[in-house]
């Protein structure tokens, strides 16, 4: 009878039930964009700031920067002139660490044995500038003129004609990686598209793995070779980054980088995997306090460093997107609950003669609470259904975002995405395009579920209330 | 058997107090036909709903084979109401969406009866007041004569002690009207049923062996000199 008696009823009021479950529908589907939407925006985040860290690295070591770089620390560069007839190319290459500031791998190994520390691997970020080029000397041209009146007695006139000076400039990024944890670093945010990566045992071998958009611009190929300061490096693969730029142009072993430098067990960044990712901060706070002199910096620091499109489309989706989901529903839920009470009222007689035959109040409360439970349901498959075309929607539009990363952010410790800033990279901002998805999970499908769900509920409270209160004399009377 | 001691109903309307009822004494033995007449507020409908439980007197008692309605607890005066009393309502009060078989069975939902033994008692119930070829038939598809037939058995399908029908013609042209007393006549005499009736119908009243008058809700009866 149960059940015989709310679907005839729902037939009945059809008009209210779809605008009880319209109503309902909009908030859920409001609720699953938004929520799917702004899963988009930290997974969008996650992918910005995998790009700079790395998959897996839940926190960076480094020392801070130096303000400006003295003048003994930029690279000076010293070519002779050759003879005109010389053809000769002259090149010079500095390979410097970039940021100036270095950690000694005996940091490494401290801060790995740091409460809370899963993994610790250093790196070594360089920048290597190699300026080649002809430089030829001016030859001096004697005056025709010369042996006049007017220059009797006098040296003979003449001028220097000729030299000239063609150089190219060559800037790069060189990051020396630990090739025995692989798990680590900023080369994880990058997928190996051709050859291979490093293997283990590499640590001290003359090969090398070049970004692809590095690789493209200086036409190499898993083969090529590569010379940094006169050391040929075999390419052994090409990689690309997931999304954005990569960390450095070219990756070596991490030996091989220090020796270039001149930095022997020296690295710029130390990469931190925590044991549980809930205890970042202890983890931070323990480092900060047991190994002295050292700047930590975890995702959420690096996120906040977040601005442009990506950082704005955020806020808005965490404030006026779920502000407006909470009114939206609020309104749903009010409005679905005065229509179910203002159905009791049009049903008093109805109601009224039930409990004159003898139903309980309890037994007429849950046949009103159960026809608004289903309106909530039919709302919240409806509100289900928007809700994932929306998400989707936004997935197949895949509006880009922009982020902007370190640029001014960071005072002091913040020595920028991935640890890999020096001076140069905290002065200049990045800026990354990332495609805006709105994933839906099962999580926020369950919520719609439960919105739904309580949305009939709250709807079926205020008739529910009202016809338990129902006297049947009084709701006889009313209409007789 | 109904046993009524100085049954009073009070309605208080801002700052006027209307005594629906005014200490009512009556008796009504099982297997009764009553009838209540008088005029428009004087209290026929408060009495009728004070006999079957629908609401509770100011003062007084109002006993139903020794149990007093008015100082029952509200659950129990609920189940009273759907083992031993059966209503017919001027407006038959029917439920729109559901069918002449399954309005029915709405009094038998409280009882407990399980759905299957439900459809052959409502199926019954109708047939005996001449409605067994239209069970599945909405309200709205039916004459007002054939839903107040519907609305007689929905009352007697329980096979309730007492029926109490509240101007059961009211809303009937007189063909109709004949038709429906003629089955609530033989079902009071079929079922031994204590049956209590308010009407306007002066007809109908000179018909029952005792008839009530509720005038400024006091109560004078009177027996009819029919065997």
């Amino acid at each position: 009878m149960f059940f015989t008696y709310l679907r005839r009823e729902l037939r009945r009021r059809r008009k209210a039930a779809l605008v009880v479950a319209s109503g309902l529908a909009l908030g859920i589907a409001l609720v699953i964009v938004v929520d799917s939407v702004s899963a988009g925006m930290g997974k969008a985040q996650d992918k910005v700031l995998q790009s700079l860290y790395g998959l897996g690295t839940d926190m960076t070591v480094t020392k801070a920067a130096s303000p400006t770089a003295s003048a003994s620390q930029r690279p000076r560069f010293q070519f002779d002139a050759r003879d005109d007839s010389s053809d000769e190319e002259q090149s010079s290459d500095r390979v410097m660490v970039r940021g100036f500031q270095t950690l000694s791998t005996a940091t490494v190994t401290r801060v790995g044995q740091q409460s809370g520390v899963a993994d610790a691997v250093g790196g070594l970020s360089l920048q290597v500038v190699k300026v080649s080029g002809q430089f030829t000397r001016g030859r001096f041209q004697q005056d025709s003129s010369g042996g006049g009146p007017g220059t009797r007695g006098q040296q003979p006139g003449g001028e220097v004609q000729g030299g000239s000076a063609e150089f190219d400039v060559n800037n790069y990024a060189v990051y020396g990686t630990d090739v025995t944890e692989p798990a680590l670093g900023p080369l994880t945010s990058s997928k190996i598209t051709s050859g291979r990566t490093f293997r283990t045992s590499e640590t001290d071998a003359k090969v090398a793995v070049a970004d692809s958009a590095y690789a493209k611009e200086k036409s190499l190929k898993t083969g090529s070779t590569v010379t940094i300061k006169g050391v040929g490096f075999s390419v052994i693969g090409i990689a690309t980054a997931d999304s954005g730029d990569a960390a450095a142009d070219l990756y070596i072993p991490l030996t091989q980088a220090q020796t270039l430098a001149d930095a022997k067990d020296k690295v710029t960044t130390v990469y931190v995997k925590a044991t549980d990712s809930q205890k970042i901060d202890s983890v931070k706070a323990a480092i900060q306090k047991n190994v002295s002199g050292t700047t930590v910096t975890t995702s959420a620091d690096l996120a906040d460093t977040v601005s442009g499109s990506l950082s704005t489309a955020s806020s808005l989706a965490a404030g006026v997107g779920r502000w407006l989901s909470v009114v939206v529903l609020a309104a749903a839920f009010l409005v679905a609950g005065l229509l179910t009470s203002s159905a009791v009222s049009r049903r008093v007689r109805e109601f009224g003669t039930l409990k004159a035959l003898g139903w309980r109040s309890g037994r007429v409360t849950r046949q009103v609470v159960g026809e608004a439970v289903v309106n909530g349901l039919l709302g919240g498959a409806l509100g289900i259904a928007l809700g994932l075309a929306g998400a989707y929607a936004v997935t197949a539009v895949s509006p880009t975002l922009q982020a902007q990363l370190g640029g001014g952010a960071a005072g002091g410790g913040m020595s920028g995405p991935g640890g890999l800033g020096g001076p140069a990279r905290q002065a200049a901002a990045r800026t990354l395009d990332v495609a805006l998805t709105a994933p839906v999970s099962l999580t926020t499908v369950a919520l719609a579920v439960g919105l739904a769900v309580a949305g009939g509920l709250v709807a079926g409270a205020f008739g529910g209330w009202r016809a338990s209160r129902l006297r049947p004399a009084d709701a006889l009377r009313r209409v007789e | 058997m109904y046993d009524l001691r100085n049954v009073t109903k009070r309605y208080t309307r801002g700052k006027d107090t209307v005594h629906a009822l005014d200490g009512i004494d009556l008796t009504i033995p099982d297997g009764d036909r009553l009838v209540i007449q008088g005029p428009t507020g004087g209290g026929k409908s408060t009495l009728l709903q004070m006999l079957g439980g629908l609401d509770r007197p100011t003062s007084g008692e109002v006993v139903l084979d020794g149990t007093d309605l008015a100082r029952l607890p509200e659950a129990r005066l609920t189940r009273v109401r759907s083992e031993s009393i059966g209503f017919v309502f001027q407006s038959f009060n029917l439920i729109p969406t559901l069918t002449a078989q399954e309005n029915v069975e709405t009094a038998l939902v409280p009882l407990g009866v399980k759905a299957k033994e439900r459809r052959e008692r409502a199926a019954e119930a109708l047939t005996s007041v001449g409605l067994g070829e239209r069970l599945g038939h909405l309200p709205g598809e039916m004459s007002g004569g054939q839903q107040q037939r519907v609305a007689i058995a929905r009352a007697l399908v329980k096979q309730p002690k007492v029926l109490l029908a509240d101007e059961p013609t009211g809303n009937l042209d007189e063909g109709m009207r004949d038709e429906v007393m003629d089955v609530l006549e033989r079902m009071w005499k079929e079922l031994g049923l204590t049956f209590v009736m308010v009407t306007h119908d002066s007809a109908l009243a000179r018909k029952a062996p005792r008839v009530a008058t509720l005038r400024k809700g006091r109560i004078t009866v009177k027996e009819s000199a029919l065997p």
